[in-house]
């Protein structure tokens, strides 16, 4: 019995514990975003939206870093989707056991995690020194290589949970490889490898490193990508560390703007896994 | 023809008044990487039979099955040497187109594999690979397959809905009717009922009966009962050898070989 009794206290022991671990983490969130939320609220307006970022000391909006944030996640996802969903095609589907395969797997991992500031540096040596000025293009290209590893991984992960039944299914009514990888593979992992997409914006978008040295900002409208563009993340970097009233609340408005758009693309991810037509 | 000897004597290969050989299994040996699953297999597939191979897990049944349509070559270290004769070609041959030849010789496998697609479309898939058809002549041919699966009635009305919603029976009726619906001339059927219920079980083995009357049909089963009551002929493989074949009455009632006769009466196995 007092074996018995022990183990009773050692569970509730656990118990609490873990109950405590959890408390402990929510509550940093919870400050976090309850911050966010009450100083952004006071920050949003329609002039954010519509009117530039102002010059310090008068009021204005966001509508040019919206703008260019937009642009440049836009270019990005365009350049990294087809490169990252190929990639990881053909590590799930060509290069299986292969030892080419494992190298270029390991190396994406690297990517995968290396600090995004990195990235910034290369881009900035491959293209913003080449070209003689920051850019937008330079931007997005930081935002694109970010990204890649990313699809890269999940488009692997997401087709090789596609039975191998399925493959061999196809295979065996006399359907070339790239036929039962479009047809079949893609079409199972549709919405896996969609989520990994959502995902992969919801990363990139938040970024901040990268873009000072690339797209760097502007304070002005200017939809030209060769040129430096303004862009929320920098903006809010910028703002939030000035001494202007005006310019602070503008940051907490961008923070909470971005919040909510990774909140988006999150539940817009988990709505697609819920359907997903897998169950593995 | 060269290697282990056929495990029977060929006056008895083919018994009287009985359908030609379809495909002739000669000395085919398969290896996993190192391990030699399969060593030196002869025997004749009939045409408009029902073949079965029996034996314990592992002992290469499966294997062989896979042999025939080549389908162990998605995988690499998997090497297959031998010949199988379909109409007078070796289809073990190198050189040769391999899904000319998977078109000819259909698989169904054991779970069951129906494409994430609409009922129409799983059908469809395999025709589409080789046959550019009018749409009417295509409806056609899906409702024929379908029908020569037992399927039709049950799905007729809901030809465009996923081919995932059906139950696990008739979800194998339908990759039945899938690998007919190309008209192949050979059918390979690996374990198709194991993961069925007996109801299902029982409808896929009158399908096999009734199928055999146009194809040349190979099915590798656990079950005895199933090797017996649907089967012409029956092979008895055991740790990767062939160790009889013969009719299927007489391996269940007067095998030659003491192995045989001990696993088909459930003594080992």
């Amino acid at each position: 019995m007092s074996v018995y009794g022990r183990r009773r206290l050692m569970n509730y022991a656990v118990i609490g514990l873990a109950f405590a671990a959890t408390a402990f983490g929510l509550l940093w969130l919870v400050l976090v975003l309850g911050t966010l939320v009450y100083e952004g609220a006071g920050a949003m307006s329609p002039a954010l939206f519509t009117e530039m970022t102002p010059p310090p000391g008068s009021k204005g909006g966001l509508l040019n870093a919206i703008f260019g944030s937009l642009a440049m996640t836009a270019i990005a996802t365009a350049i990294g989707t087809p490169t990252g969903i190929l990639a990881g095609t053909f590590l799930a589907e060509y290069a299986r056991g292969s030892r080419f395969g494992e190298v270029v797997r390991f190396i994406n991992d690297i990517l995968l995690s290396a600090p995004s500031i990195i990235v910034g540096l290369f881009v900035y040596e491959a293209m913003v020194v080449q070209m003689g000025h920051f850019s937008g293009w330079a931007g997005a290209m930081a935002l694109a290589i970010i990204m890649i590893p990313v699809v890269v991984r999940t488009s692997e992960d997401m087709l090789r949970l596609v039975p191998d039944a399925l493959r061999e299914a196809a295979a065996a009514l006399g359907a070339p490889k790239w036929k039962v990888v479009v047809t079949i593979s893609y079409r199972a992992a549709l919405q896996g490898m969609l989520t990994g997409v959502l995902l992969a914006v919801a990363r990139i978008s938040g970024e901040t490193a990268p873009l000072l040295f690339t797209s760097l900002s502007n304070l002005f409208w200017s939809a030209d990508l060769n040129a430096p563009i303004a862009n929320l993340p920098v903006v809010i970097f910028n703002f939030a560390m000035s001494p202007y009233a005006e310019w602070n609340a503008l940051a907490w408005g961008g923070a909470l703007l971005i919040t909510v758009a990774i909140l988006l693309l999150n539940i817009g991810a988990r709505l697609l896994t819920a359907r997903s037509t897998f169950k593995t | 023809m060269t290697g282990s000897p056929v495990p029977f004597p060929p006056s008895e290969r083919q018994p009287a008044g009985d359908s030609p050989v379809k495909a002739d299994i000669r000395d085919v040996h398969f290896y996993y990487g190192k391990f030699h699953a399969l060593k030196g297999i002869s025997l004749p597939l009939y045409d408009r039979r029902v073949t079965a191979f029996i034996g314990p897990s592992g002992c290469g049944k499966s294997t062989l099955l896979r042999v025939l349509n080549r389908i162990y070559e998605l995988y690499p270290g998997h090497v297959a040497t031998g010949e199988v004769i379909v109409d007078g070609q070796n289809i073990l041959a190198p050189g040769l187109d391999l899904n000319l030849v998977r078109a000819k010789i259909g698989m169904v496998f054991q779970k069951p594999t129906p494409f994430p697609m609409s009922i129409y479309d799983n059908v469809a898939f395999g025709i589409r690979l080789y046959e550019k058809l009018p749409r009417a002549e295509l409806d056609d041919r899906i409702e024929a397959a379908l029908r020569r699966a037992a399927l039709w009635d049950e799905v007729k009305d809901k030809l465009r809905q996923s081919g995932l919603g059906l139950s696990g029976g008739q979800q194998q009726r339908l990759c039945i009717a899938r690998a007919i619906a190309v008209q192949p001339e050979i059918l390979l059927l690996d374990e198709p009922a194991s993961a069925l219920d007996p109801i299902s079980t029982q409808r896929i083995e009158e399908l096999i009966a009734e199928l055999k009357s146009d194809y040349c049909i190979a099915i590798v089963t656990h079950n005895m009962q199933q090797a017996a009551r649907s089967s012409d002929y029956t092979a008895f493989m055991y740790l990767g050898e062939l160790v009889e074949f013969d009719l299927t009455e007489r391996i269940f009632t007067y095998p030659r070989e003491k192995r045989t006769e001990d696993y088909v009466t459930g003594r080992f196995g």
